[in-house]
């Protein structure tokens, strides 16, 4: 019995870490080619991108969760049920905005940057910068234009790391327009 | 899954009270069938009544129609098929329109499916927009869930899963074609030879 159970989470184990090593042999590849760390910013986020626009449908399949009716809502079902599910984190939900547009999540650990500390001479490297594309993407195709930023990295040096969601505007789906 | 003839008034009865019970059967000409949900009875004494699924329309959220079968249609629609995907998401979008203005109380789920004398349409639709639509004979009871088991585990594991599928263009998977076709056809619904 407990042999078995130190198989289940041995196996666990070794998935996240083959994932943390497969992001990481990621980045450095992409610093080899781009040798510039903005770009390099820009690419992981354009690569978050393109996941987070196919990781909705998959999130909508797997969770039996609906539309959200609001912000807020849309908070909690990323932190609680989205976070979970790909990264089995589970981030706080704080610092709202008084107009309620803005929050922020707090990532006591990231499964991304285990074992990883940033060189010196890139130091203006988003390690995380997938991250923000993949939750730009996913909920762009649920009608909703959002601003994602890290506002605190621990690889800076930061105690934890804290994601800026904004919301921007909802996009309003166009009847397309006829031929004739 | 009972066959009476009708020369047998007292199991007539008996069928009769325990007719909610039974999905689909399958009868000789000249005796009952019968249909849960509905809880119709009917007699026939020409053609046995089938329940199977016309169509399926997948359009996503742009109104590109990605993906469209056909098992059982009998009457086309006279105009290109182009003109009939447009014609159908522009009917979808004004209906869903239509019913969320004109809904006398909160909506919940909003457009779910329509019915005629001949055929039912089923409607799905994701959070993301991507519109299952499917066409079934008047014998098929609610088929959301259906709908939502093709989206789940048919769009998701072979056309977004796949790298190679562009999304928001016609669907150029072979898999997921004949996993569709294999999925419909053994739905407990469907069968091959239409009414």
């Amino acid at each position: 019995m407990s042999r078995q159970s130190n198989r289940a989470t041995d196996s666990k184990k070794m998935n996240s870490e083959l994932f943390t090593l497969t992001y990481g042999a990621l980045v450095t590849q992409l610093c080899k080619d781009y040798e510039n760390d903005e770009e390099v910013n820009k690419q992981l986020d354009k690569m978050g991108y393109n996941i987070g626009v196919r990781l909705i449908e998959d999130f909508l399949a797997r969770s039996s969760v609906g539309r959200c009716h609001d912000f807020r809502e849309t908070a909690d079902v990323i932190a609680k049920v989205a976070f979970k599910m790909y990264l089995g984190i589970t981030p706080s939900v704080t610092n709202w905005s008084p107009a309620g547009d803005e929050f922020s999540l707090i990532l006591e650990s990231n499964p991304l940057v285990d074992f990883v500390e940033l060189p010196d001479n890139h130091s203006n490297l988003v390690y995380s910068s997938l991250l923000c594309g993949v939750l730009r993407g996913a909920l762009e195709m649920v009608q909703m234009a959002v601003d994602v930023r890290f506002a605190q990295d621990t690889l800076r040096g930061d105690n934890v790391t804290e994601i800026r969601m904004k919301f921007i505007k909802r996009i309003e789906e166009n009847l397309p327009v006829g031929d004739e | 899954m009972a066959c009476v003839s009708a020369a047998e008034p007292e199991r007539q009865q008996k069928i009769r009270s325990w007719m909610g019970h039974f999905r689909l059967v399958k009868c000789s000409p000249g005796s009952f069938d019968a249909c849960s949900g509905s809880c119709r009875v009917s007699l026939r004494t020409d053609a046995v009544r089938k329940m199977t699924v016309h169509n399926l329309y997948i359009f996503d959220r742009n109104g590109s129609c990605l993906h469209y079968s056909e098992w059982n249609r009998k009457k086309q629609a006279g105009i290109s098929k182009e003109e009939e995907f447009k014609l159908m998401y522009g009917m979808l979008f004004s209906i869903r329109s239509f019913i969320s203005k004109m809904s006398p109380l909160d909506m919940k789920d909003g457009f779910l499916a329509f019915q005629t004398s001949r055929y039912k349409l089923h409607y799905y639709e994701t959070p993301t927009g991507i519109k299952l639509v499917m066409n079934t004979d008047l014998g098929v009871p609610n088929c959301r869930d259906t709908l939502q088991q093709i989206y789940s585990t048919l769009y998701v594991e072979y056309i977004v899963k796949n790298p190679l599928c562009v999304l928001g263009e016609s669907l150029q998977s072979d898999l997921f074609s004949s996993k569709l076709d294999s999925f419909i056809r053994a739905l407990p619904f469907f069968s091959v030879r239409a009414a």
